[in-house]
């Protein structure tokens, strides 16, 4: 294609662009800015959580309510969940639609495993009567921790909608588009996990 | 695309169809980047965790502070490896992007925690009597 172009341009010069603008190209930034913006409605809760963290209303602490192994496990399900996405990444880029639907689903998997294994904590904590009514801490714990939770779902959500799409139309341009943004979605969740078990549980326990 | 069975012969045909895609192809990892990121991820997340599971250190401020330090790391690891962040991807638009809303995000947080404690330090001291009787 530039032998073409370079070509055509020695014999007779061309001073305008003689391609489109592609606009796929914009997605990926416009997708990042989105999830700028999310990122900064985390830096908002936990910011909230940094500040009411000690309020503890003479209930329960960290020390006394979280389980780290559990929060160990959960980490390793969202850790593999990101490196299997990019695995299918990889798939993707050498066009091959059977690996890759393999990976979303162990992907999927991992992720269902995540929200399973965060919603028993939920209900654990909750039938111990540390629910989110309980303290100042709490609140803050569970608007942050949820709020995750929640991006996660949605998450798993757009990731079977992909994989079927991707199994009806196979891997064309639109679904690696919107894989592509799907794939900056699912590390991003990664990225803030981060900041919640440093700061809410590893630190947490701490006291 | 998936009738082309050799990589080269698709990248090629990949090219074409996109015309140029600068900044398109950075965009994406290599098996080994990916797995790269995952094993700096591993470390870095089984350190912390270990430190605190295990007690390792008397002193809790240092863990904290090691604790933070690491996921600071972590966050810089995934950024790189699994978002594959870098300063030329779409002309330096995400780099600038990503630089606000880290300049965004120390301002809300430092700030949240400089007023709260200054709130906190500067409120009259309530005793259990004062607290009966409050509204």
């Amino acid at each position: 294609m530039s032998e073409n172009q370079a070509a055509v341009s020695a014999e007779n010069p061309q001073f305008y662009l003689t391609e489109d603008h592609h606009p796929e190209n914009s997605t990926m930034l416009g997708f990042w800015i989105y999830l700028m913006s999310d990122c900064l409605m985390f830096a908002v809760l936990f910011a909230t959580y940094a500040v009411l963290g000690r309020n503890y209303a003479a209930g329960p602490a960290p020390a006394d309510l979280f389980d780290l192994q559990l929060v160990a496990i959960n980490t390793a399900m969202l850790l593999f969940s990101s490196i299997t996405y990019g695995f299918a990444m990889l798939r993707m880029e050498k066009g091959d639609k059977s690996g890759t639907l393999m990976w979303l689903a162990i992907t999927g998997l991992f992720g269902l495993a995540f929200l399973g294994i965060e919603l028993y904590e939920f209900s654990h904590l909750i039938h111990e009567g540390a629910g989110p009514q309980r303290s100042a801490f709490l609140s803050a714990f569970f608007t942050l921790v949820g709020t995750h939770g929640l991006h996660v779902t949605f998450g798993s959500i757009w990731l079977v909608t992909l994989m079927v799409q991707v199994a009806k139309h196979g891997l064309i341009e639109a679904n690696r588009r919107r894989l592509m943004c799907l794939s900056m979605f699912w590390h991003f969740l990664d990225v803030i996990w981060i900041g919640v078990f440093s700061l809410v549980y590893l630190i947490g326990v701490l006291g | 695309m998936s009738s082309h069975p050799q990589a080269p012969a698709q990248e090629s045909a990949h090219n074409t169809h996109h015309g140029h895609s600068h900044g398109h192809e950075a965009a994406h990892g290599s098996f080994k980047s990916y797995m790269t990121g995952f094993v700096l991820a591993v470390i870095l997340t089984a350190i912390p965790f270990w430190l605190v599971m295990a007690d390792v250190l008397d002193n809790k401020a240092l863990t904290a502070g090691i604790v933070m330090a690491f996921a600071a790391v972590q966050v810089v690891v995934h950024m790189v490896y699994f978002l594959h962040m870098n300063s030329k991807s779409e002309g330096g638009w995400t780099m600038l992007a990503m630089i606000f809303t880290i300049v965004i995000v120390v301002i809300a947080l430092s700030g949240s925690l400089w007023v709260m404690h200054h709130l906190n330090t500067n409120m009259m001291p309530m005793n259990p009597e004062m607290m009966k009787n409050m509204p």
